[in-house]
């Protein structure tokens, strides 16, 4: 163990060119002979394209090309897949529309990319695509999701309700069986609000041609360029793999919506050809990102939860109806079934779970993961109705959710997942303690003296991450493998490079990934780097989303190293003129047993490459290796979080007052960066319980949180103090990777909506109030109450 | 943006001659209203006149009766000048709640009120206060400055060089952000003078900046909170939009208006 080894809370190593402005995002890249793009967007919510006049624009100055379907058709440029095919329950495939990378046809909702004008200059480009004028035909529109399947509205000609599927889960039959058995039904109808990611670097890309070599370059902002580079030359057809360099260089956060492909980047290596090989450059203004970046959530649903007489849980029932927006994006259709549904028995042991799931078309933009994907859902779910549920049984909510926890492991649920490793009960009471409880009645008379209402709130949460086992995803429709790759490179001299399939876009990887190489060959975090985002330097690589770089990437790594302390144990035996089996390596150090011969990690590393000492047919000279790791299991990071509101009374302001969070990682790596990551996911998920909210305007089908005066993020004031955002840690090791990891990147943004809903309809005394809690809300909630006191 | 012509003059005659001159001018101040409205394509002046230069366009004096504040005056000077903090605390305070810390170090106090925005702060300090807006042509009592949602009475190529706020005995005033603009979705501004006299001034919630009668009124004869019980702000032509219902607003300025009088100082 060196101190920059596991669990050393050591700085970042990217942050000084973050902070610097050294970092190199994709916008910062500029090629030599470099045109720009920019799209014009459709003004309509649901219409036809009846005719497009690119004439006047063509003539604008500067202008390159102007381009349309048209010319994608000519050079039969694919559309847009979904890589995850889901089955309805009568066993029909999903209803998939076309996704063409500019509208053909149809526009399908308030952004949707008509046309792009390359032009010498941004400015230039921007002006003529003013200048394009495309008539429309407006037709019916429907932005909601609970109207999707009765309106007139139709999206998709393959689609004749909006249905993309009719899918299901658990057995209906048993769970019927159960609810008829039941003391005590709650039943609640609740929303989860749709969600703009908002990263702080826009999309962007640029598509470069070379004329000479045939080859093609892009540049984009990925989360996984490598499944990039995959889908555009497997799916458009544009350039074979060999042929096609993607590089993601740094990405100023994701949350999801980067994983995606998107029109726009394919469209920049199209029409870089297109136009003979200059390069092509588009970067989203804030307004197109609200715009045209997938969005998350919008799930309308119906949940019952039964109970016995003991107060015990015995039966589930949902239904929900999932927007995906007016197409689907890359991996939509899993979030709503495998990554939601799976995941609704929480810390409970439940013993019937029966969900069912409409996923439908709606006239709004693409709906797809974001930060934490179908997990907050099912999370917001179940602990707002397991909350109601001991609310309406007169219990207290931490005994009803104790009484039902699951105690012994592995636990197989009834939808699939088999939880590994846990201890609900250890994390509940050490957040109780953290978050004190016992005197949470006295801080309530305290609120209550300075006119306001206090209210405490509860989640018990449970994500699958570590995603994900290749069979078993593939088994239920996904496209591709969801493993992981690493190569470990050790120079001569002892320094290590790391390529790695994961992809960093904020998460830190340059540290933590350096600290497990500290760990296992005892060198110095600074004599260690991490490349990732490189076809042409990083052997294919799965990419980082769900959690999955510590559990399934650190663990290629973790494998790749053991192979590196092998083989370097083979080339230390050789040179120390020891049997294998007698060489010890420990803190950087071989031995040989029973005697004092050692060899420093560095001096092995330049014995294998010079090749003096052994017999190089019998061990091959250098030091490298490989691993693609799949993994055995998800990983089922949990943890309760407990929060305190006080409202105003008089306005329905809510301030966070205190905010308690337990979580179970398994082993953390560095624990700075954990809790980063844990009060970032909670501040997103403060965010969408109190502030965030898209909205699209039933009447107009228009965006109407379309820019910052509108759409509202988190901000410092809206956080607990920080004395009063207490974080703390139980630890049941993963069993199904050698490092113990389980994940901590979407904790927060899971576990957060329902426990500050909770505490705020406990603060006010009502069941139900609907995200987000805004001041208006809250005091149109009040009113009634109100209304009734006088 | 569009291309367009720069200017920076340094008098006051000269920003008019420049501005009556070009084709379709607008003056600049500091620009944190103008500009993003040109990025967004919703104002295309073919030439820009800024004011930064002229000299003598900012500044603060405060004499026993009034505080005068110079147009090119930023948020931040104001939130920053402890004359102004002494004088009338509660127009000290305001300026240091406009935006964040970029747009106080940027905005002026000029900009801000011949912009007229229905939800921005100063309009309820000058109306609330009684100030008289000082152009290069005349003076305007506050109360005939603001004619309409984005709209004063200045007359085309008219520059606001100062605003004078007689020094009240009382004041305070009390914002409810806007949760995501930050900008008042609600703002009351009270003051009562040394007659007693009292000003009750309304920013967000209506298409201009308004006074209640009917609050004046009661705080004139009794300037305490509880004077207000009783008096229902009616919700009728009042804003509503997604972040507030009309209702909701009415609400608020009779919350805003009892905390503010109960917090006058
Ligand atoms: C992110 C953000 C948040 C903000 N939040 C708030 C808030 O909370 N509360 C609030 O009140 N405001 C807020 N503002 C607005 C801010 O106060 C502006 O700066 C102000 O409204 C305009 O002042 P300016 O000096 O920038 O004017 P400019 O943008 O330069 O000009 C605005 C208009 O006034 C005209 N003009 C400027 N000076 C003069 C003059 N002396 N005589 C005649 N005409 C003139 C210009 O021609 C232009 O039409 C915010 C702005 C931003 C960008």
């Amino acid at each position: 163990m060196t101190d920059t080894g596991i669990g050393a809370r050591v700085l970042r190593k990217e942050d000084k060119r973050f902070i610097t402005g050294k970092g190199q995002y994709t916008d910062d890249i500029n090629l030599p002979h470099q045109t720009y793009a920019y799209f014009v967007r459709s003004p309509h919510a649901h219409a036809t394209i009846k005719s497009i006049n690119t004439a006047k624009a063509k003539k604008m100055p500067g202008v390159v090309d102007v381009f349309t379907s048209k010319e994608v058709e000519e050079d039969k440029i694919g559309g847009l897949i979904c890589g995850w095919l889901i089955h309805s329950k009568d066993g029909s495939p999903m209803k998939a529309g076309p996704h063409p990378i500019l509208a053909s046809g149809k526009v399908r909702f308030v952004g949707d990319q008509v046309a792009v004008v390359i032009a010498e200059t941004r400015a230039q480009a921007r002006a003529a695509a003013e200048a394009v004028s495309v008539s429309y035909g407006v037709l019916p529109h429907n932005v909601d999701a609970a109207q999707a399947m009765k309106t007139k509205a139709q999206v998709h000609d393959v689609a004749a309700d909006n249905r993309v599927y009719n899918w299901s889960i658990g057995d209906q039959a048993a769970t019927d069986a159960a609810f008829k058995t039941a003391v005590h039904v709650t039943k609640m109808d609740l929303i989860n609000n749709r969600l703009i990611p908002n990263a702080m670097e826009t999309r962007a890309a640029i598509g470069s041609y070379d004329t000479g070599s045939d080859h093609y370059t892009l540049y984009t902002t990925s989360q996984n360029p490598h499944v990039a580079r995959l889908v555009i030359s497997a799916f458009h057809g544009l350039a074979p793999e060999h042929k096609l360099r993607v590089i993601a260089p740094d990405v100023g956060g994701g949350f999801g919506s980067k994983i995606f492909i998107y029109g726009e980047e394919v469209t920049c290596v199209w029409a870089s050809k297109r136009i003979g090989g200059r390069p092509v450059k588009w970067t989203a203004d804030r307004s197109e990102a609200f715009l045209s970046d997938a969005h998350g959530r919008d799930h309308v649903s119906h949940a019952e939860l039964a109970m016995d007489a003991a107060g015990k849980i015995i039966g589930l029932k949902v239904h929900t109806i999932a927007s995906m927006g007016a197409y689907l994006s890359t991996f939509s259709s899993c979030v709503p079934t495998y990554l939601y549904a799976t995941l609704l028995s929480g810390q409970y042991n439940i013993p019937n779970i029966y969900a069912e799931v409409d996923a439908v078309y709606t006239n709004t933009a693409p709906v797809d993961a974001y930060r934490g994907a179908g997990r907050p859902e099912a999370t917001y779910l179940l602990e707002r109705i397991v909350e109601t549920a001991a609310r309406e049984l007169k219990m207290d909510p931490v005994e009803f959710r104790r009484k039902n926890f699951i105690t012994s492991f592995p636990h197989q649920t009834p939808v699939i997942f088999c939880y590994d490793a846990g201890d609900y009960g250890a994390a509940l009471d050490k957040a109780l303690e953290l978050s004190d409880y016992k005197n949470f009645a006295s801080r309530k008379a305290a609120s209550a003296r300075n006119g306001k209402l206090r209210g405490v709130g509860f989640s018990a949460y449970i994500e699958a991450c570590g995603i994900a086992p290749s069979a078993a995803v593939g088994s239920l429709g996904a496209g591709v493998g969801l493993w992981e790759s690493a190569e470990v490179r050790v120079n001569a001299v002892g320094t290590v490079e790391v390529l790695t399939g994961s992809h960093s876009h904020g998460q830190g990887h340059e540290t933590t990934f350096a600290q497990l190489v500290s760990e296992k060959l005892g060198v110095d975090i600074n004599n260690v780097a991490i490349v990732h985002g490189d076809t042409d330097k990083v052997q294919m690589g799965m990419g980082t989303y769900g959690s999955r770089s510590g559990a399934v990437g650190m663990t290629a790594i973790s494998k790749a190293l053991d192979k590196i302390e092998a083989k370097a144990k083979r080339v230390a035996a050789a040179v120390m003129e020891a049997s294998v089996d007698d060489v010890d390596f420990k803190d950087g150090t071989f031995t040989v047993k029973g005697t004092d011969k050692k060899m420093a990690f560095g001096e092995v590393a330049l014995a294998s490459y010079v090749g003096h000492k052994f017999n190089s047919s019998e061990i091959e000279i250098g030091l490298k290796e490989t691993s693609f790791h799949d993994p055995s299991n998800f990983v089922f990071p949990a943890g309760v979080h407990i929060c305190e509101v006080e409202v105003d009374a008089d306005t329905g302001l809510t301030k966070i007052a205190s905010y308690t969070a337990v979580d179970d990682f398994g082993t953390i790596i560095n624990p700075m960066i954990v809790e980063g990551q844990v009060q970032g996911g909670v501040a997103q998920g403060i965010g969408q319980a109190l502030i965030e909210g898209a909205h699209y305007d039933r009447e107009s089908g228009q965006l109407s949180t379309g820019s910052y005066m509108d759409y509202n993020m988190p901000r410092a004031a809206n956080m607990p103090h920080i004395e009063n955002f207490k974080l703390g840690f139980t630890v049941t090791k993963c069993p199904s990777n050698p490092l113990g990891m389980k994940g901590c990147g979407e904790a927060g943004a899971i576990a957060a909506p329902p426990a500050v809903i909770n505490a705020i309809t406990d603060a006010i005394g009502v069941r139900d109030i609907a995200m987000p809690a805004t001041p208006l809300t809250v005091w149109q909630a009040m009113q009634p109450m109100k209304r009734a006191a006088e | 943006m569009e291309n367009f012509n720069y200017h920076r003059p340094a008098t006051v005659n000269a920003a008019a001659a420049l501005l009556k001159k070009s084709k379709d001018g607008s003056y600049m101040a500091g620009g944190h209203t103008l500009l993003p409205t040109m990025k967004q394509g919703l104002a295309k002046p073919t030439d820009i006149i800024d004011l930064s230069a002229i000299k003598g366009f900012s500044g603060i004096a405060v004499s026993k009766s009034a505080v005068v504040i110079k147009a090119g005056t930023t948020h931040m000077e104001v939130a920053t000048s402890a004359a102004v903090k002494k004088a009338i605390p509660a127009l000290w305070e305001m300026a240091g709640k406009i935006g964040g810390v970029h747009v106080r170090n940027r905005g002026t106090i000029g900009g801000s009120i011949a912009n007229s925005d229905p939800a921005a702060d100063y309009p309820s300090a000058c109306v609330g206060l009684g100030a008289t807006i000082i152009t290069d042509k005349r003076k305007i009592a506050a109360d005939a400055f603001f004619t309409g949602m984005f709209q004063t009475a200045l007359k085309a190529g008219e520059i606001i060089t100062a605003v004078s706020f007689p020094i009240p005995k009382k004041s305070s005033h009390m914002k409810f952000p806007n949760p995501a603009s930050r900008y008042a979705l609600t703002g009351v501004f009270v003051s009562q003078d040394s007659a007693g006299k009292v000003r009750v001034a309304v920013t967000g919630a209506g298409p201009k900046v308004f006074r209640i009668a009917d609050m004046e009124a009661a705080l004139s004869k009794d300037f305490a909170a509880s004077a207000l019980n009783g008096i229902q702000v009616k919700a009728k032509g009042l804003n509503s939009d997604m972040h507030a219902t009309a209702e909701y607003r009415a609400h608020l300025i009779g919350v805003l208006a009892r905390r503010a009088v109960a917090a006058a100082k």
